[in-house]
């Protein structure tokens, strides 16, 4: 018999039983987290046929969508004066209530983006199968194990059964060899992978990361990478569980604890794939050749180095593709062969399920020290928790942004999806640590620079895109 | 086990192309239509920016807003359809305007799932076929199209063609039936209980109760 992928390892020890002969099975979910705009049709249809939730215990529900990030937050600054807004935080209160859920609401201390608080305290843990209305949700397979995001009918389903209708996905092994240069960062592996595969180049695949870079990457790198490998179209990502991910898991709230954790480790470090497993695909990337990242399109695979320019259309030899570019660059206000760096920007944003995390704050902060945001330019910062914004604090890493000139805001998606005020113009360009650089993504018209946070404040303190190897830092 | 949603069996009518690659669904469905609790009055959100310039005017060198394809029932797509964000909202709305099938060479994956959810076929096809459909689709008098569930055919006028696809029986049945999939999987509530005492017993760290939390 041949061995099993980690992947196939997860999905059969969660599989309730087939469902007919297409290849469907029944797949059970260990836990979910629910937000405000995606939940609140799942559970309007649960009630429209009476059916309970399966297991309460097995969802967390967290607002982050639309929630203000106005540097204070009391009882007075977190009503939403938009009616529609404050009416899915309360359903989302409701619902919860009805049901037994927990839930993080705008003031609790733990709030944040959901995928943020989920890794934080610890709700997901290695060999889990965990789903979310959220297409972000392959953000935990940086736990070793599987996460996917679903539509709200499927939220429904889950809530109703602890089940989804699954259809098992191919397997994709992407191996990263060498050691990451200075400065390099797993958002620059990621967004390197999608421009070698393109934005549908792991569609009806779940990716596993393996190699030396990888095993090298803290958890919070990792967490950046699976999370955004959805914008290649994977189905989930996975890294196997190491000590360096169990160092980071233990002691957090919802980890076992005492002789549970000890029985628990036992059993994670059999989460690997075998030897002998196939992978139907193997992509490599060396580590050692990356150089930092921006995008200059639409599309998260339209991005070159830092040092790049812009391409041309007329040498793409696929016309879907060249009608997409043009689009892209009419979009974004670009010609081909124009340099990416020194291209002014008017706005710089850190934050985001994908880089808004403490690791990413203390490496932005490392080209602020002693540095001021350049004239004309807007820069915030929204920490992905409030337990990160804390923690920030603590370190002093909030002070240097401040002094630099950057907002210092409270948790939520904020200005990667744009569903509360914070929001850009037409013509805005900014610099942004976020997952998708897609049109009206941050603000209708507003054109959109994906980088590491970092790189973002490069961008801020010189006012262009910049090479932050160029910079020194602190 | 009845359900909310109509069946879809045979679908007969105009098919329009959009066949720009990776087209996201913050582009099919904007955030601004993203604020309610509902499923309802989502078709004015479908492909908003294409349809209707800045001040809320059609714009009409869009395929959606010249006859004969403001009545489109099917839609040929550029590659990756649908991929981005979860939002079903994106379905809802493109149903709502009546479009039932989706055709392409792939979708976001989430959005095919979702278009399953909501009576809709997101049928893959091979890049040729794609290609020729939208062709055929760009042709006022030649695009239009018959989708025949049954025996698993779309049939083009406009080149007289016949094709046969594959499809899981599963989602067959499902849109065949207008099936509620919560109904269905329902039907093996004793095999979900029995899976989970054995599961929960073997990995007792999954319930949250036994992980006393610290607050």
């Amino acid at each position: 018999m041949t061995g099993r992928t980690l992947y196939q390892r997860i999905v059969d020890a969660h599989t309730v039983r087939p469902l007919g002969d297409g290849g469907p099975i029944l797949l059970y979910v260990d836990r979910q987290v629910l937000n405000e705009y995606t939940s609140p049709q799942a559970f309007a249809a649960l009630h429209a046929q009476g059916r309970p939730v399966w297991r309460p215990g097995a969802s967390l529900a967290v607002v982050d969508h639309v929630n203000a990030t106005t540097p204070v937050r009391n009882a007075r600054t977190m009503v939403l004066h938009d009616a529609d807004r404050a009416r899915q935080v309360q359903t989302l209160a409701d619902n919860c209530a009805r049901h037994g859920i927990e839930l993080f609401d705008m003031l609790d201390t733990r709030q944040g983006i959901e995928h943020v608080v989920a890794s934080e305290q610890g709700w997901v843990l290695p060999g889990m199968v965990m789903a979310a209305g959220d297409s972000h949700t392959t953000t935990h397979g940086a736990m070793g194990a599987l996460g996917f995001g679903i539509g709200s009918s499927e939220i429904e389903h889950l809530l109703a059964t602890q089940t989804l209708v699954y259809r098992p996905q191919k397997n994709l092994r992407v191996t990263v060899h060498g050691t990451m240069p200075p400065g390099i960062t797993a958002k620059d592996v990621v967004l390197s992978l999608i421009a070698q595969i393109g934005a549908d180049g792991a569609a009806g695949h779940v990716i596993e990361y393996t190699g030396p870079a990888i095993e090298a990457m803290g958890v919070e790198g990792r967490l950046t990478l699976c999370n955004m490998s959805v914008e290649a179209a994977a189905r989930g990502a996975i890294v196997a569980p190491d000590d360096t991910l169990f160092h980071y898991l233990h002691g957090r709230p919802r980890v076992p604890q005492g002789a549970h954790w000890d029985a628990a480790v036992a059993q994670w470090r059999n989460l690997r794939s075998d030897h002998d497993a196939v992978f139907e695909r193997e992509v490599s990337l060396d580590a050692r050749h990356i150089a930092p990242r921006v995008t200059w399109g639409t599309s998260p695979d339209q991005g070159v180095p830092i040092d790049g320019v812009v391409p041309d259309p007329a040498h793409e030899g696929d016309a879907q593709k060249r009608q997409g570019m043009q689009r892209a660059l009419a979009y974004m206000a670009l010609i081909p062969g124009q340099a990416l760096q020194g291209l002014p920007i008017s706005h710089a944003f850190i934050g985001s399920c994908t880089n808004s995390r403490i690791d990413d704050l203390r490496d932005a902060a490392r080209y602020l020290r002693g540095r001021r945001v350049a004239s004309g330019v807007r820069a915030m910062v929204v920490p992905g928790s409030s337990l990160v914004r804390a923690q920030a604090e603590a370190e002093g890493l909030a002070q240097i942004f401040q002094q630099a000139g950057f907002e210092w805001r409270q948790s939520g998606c904020s200005m990667c999806v744009a569903m509360n005020e914070d929001h850009l113009n037409p013509g805005d360009r900014c610099a942004s640590s976020t997952n998708r650089n897609f049109e009206g993504r941050q603000g209708a018209g507003a054109r959109t620079h994906l980088m590491s946070p970092a790189m973002v404040a490069a961008a801020a303190v010189t006012g262009v895109l910049t090479d932050l190897r160029s910079l020194p830092c602190h | 086990m009845t359900s909310r949603l109509q069946a879809l069996t045979r679908l007969s009518g105009v098919a329009a192309a959009l066949s720009l690659p990776h087209v996201d669904t913050d582009q099919i469905m904007p955030k601004q239509f993203l604020k309610g609790i509902d499923r309802e009055g989502l078709s004015q959100g479908f492909l908003h920016d294409m349809r209707f310039d800045a001040a809320g005017q059609k714009r009409a060198d869009f395929v959606l807003n010249q006859a004969p394809w403001t009545e489109a029932m099917f839609l040929i797509t550029g590659p990756n359809f649908g991929c981005g964000s979860s939002r079903e909202h994106a379905v809802w709305g493109m149903r709502q305007l009546g479009i039932r099938c989706v055709i392409g060479a792939s979708f976001g994956g989430i959005f095919s799932d979702n278009c399953l959810r909501n009576g809709v076929l997101a049928l893959v096809l091979p890049d040729t076929e794609v290609a020729r459909l939208t062709r055929l689709a760009q042709d006022p008098l030649g695009c239009q199209m018959a989708l025949d569930l049954p025996t698993q055919s779309v049939y083009s006028a406009g080149d007289g063609r016949t094709l046969r696809f594959e499809l899981d029986p599963l989602h067959k049945n499902m849109l065949l039936h207008g099936l509620d999939a919560v109904g269905m999987s329902l039907l093996h509530a004793q095999d979900i209980r029995d899976f989970e005492t054995q599961y929960l017993a073997a990995h007792p760290w999954v319930q949250p109760e036994q992980n006393h939390p610290t607050r």
